[in-house]
Parts: structure tokens; sequence; C-alpha cells
């Protein structure tokens, strides 16, 4: 069975040559859970992007193919490209108080793409938001559908936009920091109702998070990233139990945990950092090697 | 409870809007409402005082001028040009303005940078000026009158609709639409347009009252309409000469004047505050 989602060799630079992808390769296989783990600016949010097809206009990809069900992104023209990752693709965003439009209602908003994009009557696409209102535990979708969005709690927000990710039936979704924005007791309840559509639906989730514990609940596969570059890639499991490369042991090491609430927080060794650092110069030189 | 009584009644809303209804009802029926014919001179009756004074007349409730026309009368009839010019330059100035202010925030890159580099360009000219220009080049008349405050005015329009849909355009929901696979122009009017829409209306409503100012000072220049119908601006003018016998000359279609202006901009921040669905 081929990939659902298949990044081989993704490089991206920024204008003044910095390399914010390295030579990223990965593959989310159909209904898995990947989850990107890293700290800020460690280039998570950028691999979602550049599947999705939004990238800030200032990076640029130098290399690298992105297949999403055997179709190389790459090779489409833009509007075969929109039109594929539109009705294959969705995202659960980092921030819900900015990712629905102020001026609309909810029900509209939801049902629209629906209509437009995958060209379902508006009775079909009515039913299917119910429904998916119902499955992320909406109480009163009636009140829900009417409301604009400002009247509902960053909670309801962040459900609304996961009923509206998986209602087109994707067969991939990014999930960007879906639980960085949340209260923390929201965060929890947002993460299992993730985990739950997951299965029911049998989407695959590129899941971007910062946060070892959510990585744990979540995901099957993970990939460690560190300044564009995947460090570690391991089955979760594995990963937990042994893992292998400095940094990953770094991070988790700085994990804070909560059993000792007074406890100060330790930021990743330095000496494991500094050895990246190197790797990472000494890798940039050998690329560079044959046009010198 | 619905929304809009949940908002309250705002007073600016409705002391602004029942003066601009007065002010245009008045306009539009001045021939039935007007006591006295605008035109007509008679040097009996020359420079009466308003009614509260000694010596007024009855039927002259503001006085007259020095050429013995009832300046209530003048007044109204003055409304006429001042809401045509008021509603026309500025619709016609916020349709060219909002237009490419969005397409310069919404698109960005070269075609922001053509728009603002004419924008700079256009605001380095003094408008009262350029007004004056435009007018000397176009010629005196209505249509010469908006096409001048049109001109000048599209600015202000592009450089708030651009910096509103440049904010817009960064919002998440903008990024959603884009991932759904919707076209640029599509997201452009369907996604950013109603959320810089209650922005536009109350720069609309603004650039109504700075066009009454405009065309008045056009008047006061006697660059406006060259005919004998009585302008706000004209009335002014003719006040200044005999501020010392007869001040209400100059005073009242003063009065008339910032009133006019003031409910304009209130009236359009009233609605904005009222209409807009995200509480500022």
């Amino acid at each position: 069975m081929s990939a659902c989602l298949d990044i081989a060799n993704l490089s991206a630079v920024l204008p003044n040559g910095q390399r914010v992808l390295r030579s990223v390769s990965l593959a989310v296989q159909p209904g898995e859970v990947r989850a990107l783990v890293g700290e800020s600016g460690a280039g998570k949010t950028m691999i979602g992007k550049a599947v999705l097809g939004v990238l800030p206009s200032s990076v640029r990809i130098v290399e690298g193919d992105m297949l999403l069900e055997g179709e190389d992104l790459g090779k489409l023209q833009p509007k075969a490209r929109r039109a594929l990752v539109g009705a294959r693709t969705a995202l659960i965003p980092q921030d819900p108080l900015t990712a629905l439009n102020p001026s609309r209602r909810i029900g509209p908003q939801m049902t629209d793409r629906l209509v437009r994009i995958l060209g379902w009557s508006g009775e079909k696409a009515d039913t299917r938001i119910r429904q998916l209102l119902d499955e992320v535990q909406i109480r009163d979708p009636e009140r829900v559908l009417k409301c604009y969005p400002h009247e509902l709690s960053g909670g309801m927000r962040q459900r609304v936009l996961i009923a509206a990710a998986f209602a087109a039936e994707p067969r991939l979704i990014v999930a960007d920091e879906p639980t960085t924005a949340l209260d923390v007791t929201v965060q929890k309840q947002i993460l299992r109702l993730i985990a739950a559509l997951q299965r029911e639906h049998g989407t695959a989730i590129l899941f971007v998070t910062h946060d070892l514990g959510v990585v744990a609940k979540i995901s099957q596969k993970v990939s460690v990233l560190y300044a564009g570059k995947v460090v570690e890639e391991a089955d979760t499991a594995a990963l937990f139990a042994a893992p292998q490369h400095p940094y990953t042991r770094a991070l988790m090491a700085a994990t804070p945990r909560y059993t000792d609430p007074f406890a100060s927080l330790r930021p990743v060794d330095e000496a494991v950092l500094a050895g990246l650092a190197a790797e990472i110069a000494a890798a940039d030189l050998a690329w560079r090697r044959p046009h010198g | 409870m619905d929304r809009a009584s949940r908002r309250g009644l705002s007073p600016r809303l409705w002391l602004a809007g029942g003066w601009l209804l007065l002010a245009l009802l008045a306009a539009i029926f001045a021939p039935l409402v007007a006591p006295q014919d605008p035109l007509a001179q008679d040097l009996m009756l020359e420079r009466l005082p308003p009614f509260w004074l000694d010596g007024a007349e009855p039927g002259y409730w503001l006085g007259t001028d020095s050429l013995g026309r009832d300046l209530l009368s003048r007044l109204i009839f003055g409304g006429r040009i001042a809401f045509i010019v008021a509603f026309a330059a500025a619709i016609a100035a916020c349709l060219v303005g909002s237009t490419l202010g969005l397409i310069a925030g919404y698109f960005g890159g070269w075609a922001d940078r053509i728009i603002s580099r004419i924008v700079d360009i256009w605001m380095a000219f003094p408008p009262v000026l350029f007004a004056i220009l435009l007018v000397a080049v176009l010629g005196t008349g209505l249509s010469s009158v908006i096409l001048a405050i049109a001109i000048i005015d599209w600015t202000r329009f592009c450089r708030v609709i651009r910096a509103e849909a440049m904010g817009q355009s960064r919002m998440d929901y903008v990024e959603n639409a884009r991932i759904a696979g919707y076209g640029r122009i599509g997201i452009m009017l369907r996604e950013v347009l109603p959320n810089v829409v209650p922005s536009i209306v109350a720069l609309l409503s603004l650039e109504m009252g700075i066009a009454v100012i405009v065309e008045a000072i056009l008047s006061f220049v006697n660059l406006s309409i060259s005919t004998d119908d009585p302008t706000w601006g004209g009335i002014i003018a003719e006040g200044r000469l005999s501020i010392h016998q007869a001040w209400w000359v100059l005073v009242f279609p003063l009065i008339t004047l910032i009133l006019t202006v003031l409910s304009f901009g209130q009236f359009g921040e009233a609605l904005k505050a009222r209409f807009d669905p995200v509480l500022r």
C-alpha cells in the first residue's frame, strides 16, 4: 500500500540563504498518526505548510518531493494541486481564535466548503455538518450553527474547526499544535476528541507539537526535529522506551514533570546542542562541496 | 434578546442620524419646506436679523442677507448641492479607493508596491490646492466638483482598506480557505471583503462630511458650480463680507456645515460599532 504522505529530501531556504528544512524525509501511512516534535523554530510547522501549499512567500523549496497518495505535488499545476490538496487534506490550526472568519456565521462557513469545493448539495452538507458537530460533542448544534465565531469559547471554536476538518473525509489532516492556544483543562478534551475522530474515520494525521506528553498520548510514529533536520525517527513506544539520539534524550530530560510542581525548569543540555550545531554545519558544508 | 437591542441604542447614532435625516429631507423637499424663494431679492428687507432679535420680520426665521434674500431658504436649497456632492463624490472615491486598497492589501507584492507608490505621490499634493487646480482645469460645474473630490480623496479609502485587508489576510481563516482550494479572487471577495465592510461604511460616511467641506471651500473661492444656486460655501463667502453688519449670514451656514460634517463622521463610527460582528 502506498503511503498517504511521502516526503523525500525536502529542503527549503529563506531569501538570505538560511535553511529552514534540511533534507527532511518522512512518510505517513494511511490511518497513522505521525508526530513532529521539536523546539520552536525547528521547522515542524514549515513541513505542514509545505504539504498544504501555504508556505510563506519568502520560503523557497530548493529540493525534494512531496507525494500525496502517490501524486507528486511538485509536478502538478497550481490549480490541480489546489484542487487535490483541498479535497484530500485539511488543517486543524493552532489558534482557533483567528481560524474562523469573524464576519460569517458558523453554519454557512462550514457548509460552504463542502458545497463549493466538493460539489455537495446544500442538504447533504448540512446533514454532514450536524453529524460532525455531534461527533465533537457539541450539544446544541442549532445555536452553534447560528453563532458568529466571537460568540463561542476557544474550546468550542476548536471543536468546530475539528468538525470542519473531518467533515470532508480528508485522507490527511495536518494538526498544527491544535491544543497550544487552549486552556490546560480544555487541552485534554480536545486531544481525546481528535484521537477519537481519528480512530473512527481512519484519517492519517501529521501532528505538529512541542509537547512530548502529547506525542506519547496520540501518535504511533514520531519524528524529532532540530533546526529543520530530522534527528530521530521511530515508533512512539520505542522512542520513549529507548531514545537513540542524544538530542531526543536531552529533550526528554528537559520535559517538566508534574509530580514536583516546584522543581525549576531545565533547559535542553547545551553540550548536546553544540554537538548538533557542529553536525549540521558539517552537513551544510558537505552539501556545498560539489559546488565549491 | 436580539443583537441590536443588546448593544443598546447609541445616542450618537440617533443624534447624528437625526440631523442628517432632517437636513436631507429638507433638501429633497426644498421647494415645499423653504419659507421663501431663495433667490428673491428685496432691498426693503436687507440684513434682517434672526427671529429673536429686534427688527425681525415674521417668515424670515434666520434673517436675510445684504440683498434681502431669506437665509433659511438659501441654506435649505444649498443643502441640495451639499448632499448631491457628498453622496456622489464619496461613493466614487470609495469605489476606486476601496477596490485598489483591497487588491494592494490582499495580494501584496508588486500590486501593493505600485498602488502604494501612487498613493504616496498623490498624497504629496496639498488637497485643497489640488482641488482648486482640478476644477480650474475641468471647468466649474457640479460634475467637475464631484470628480475633483473623488480624484483627490480615493487615497483615503485606499490607505485604510489596504491596511485592514493586509491584517485580515494574515489571519488563519484566510490560510484555511487557501488550503480548502478557493481561488485568490474568491477569497478576497468572500472572506476578506466582508471583514473590511464596517471600515468602508465608516469611512464612506466620514468622506461624505469631507466632501461637504471641500465643496464649501470650492464655493467659497467661487470655483464650485457657477450658477446662482445657493451653496453653503457661497453663503459663507457672502457672509464674510458683511460680518460686521449681519453676523448671522456667516454664522448660520457655518453651524449648518459643522453639524453636518460632524454628523457624517459620528454616524459612520456609530454604524460601524453597531454592525461590526466582532465587538471592538
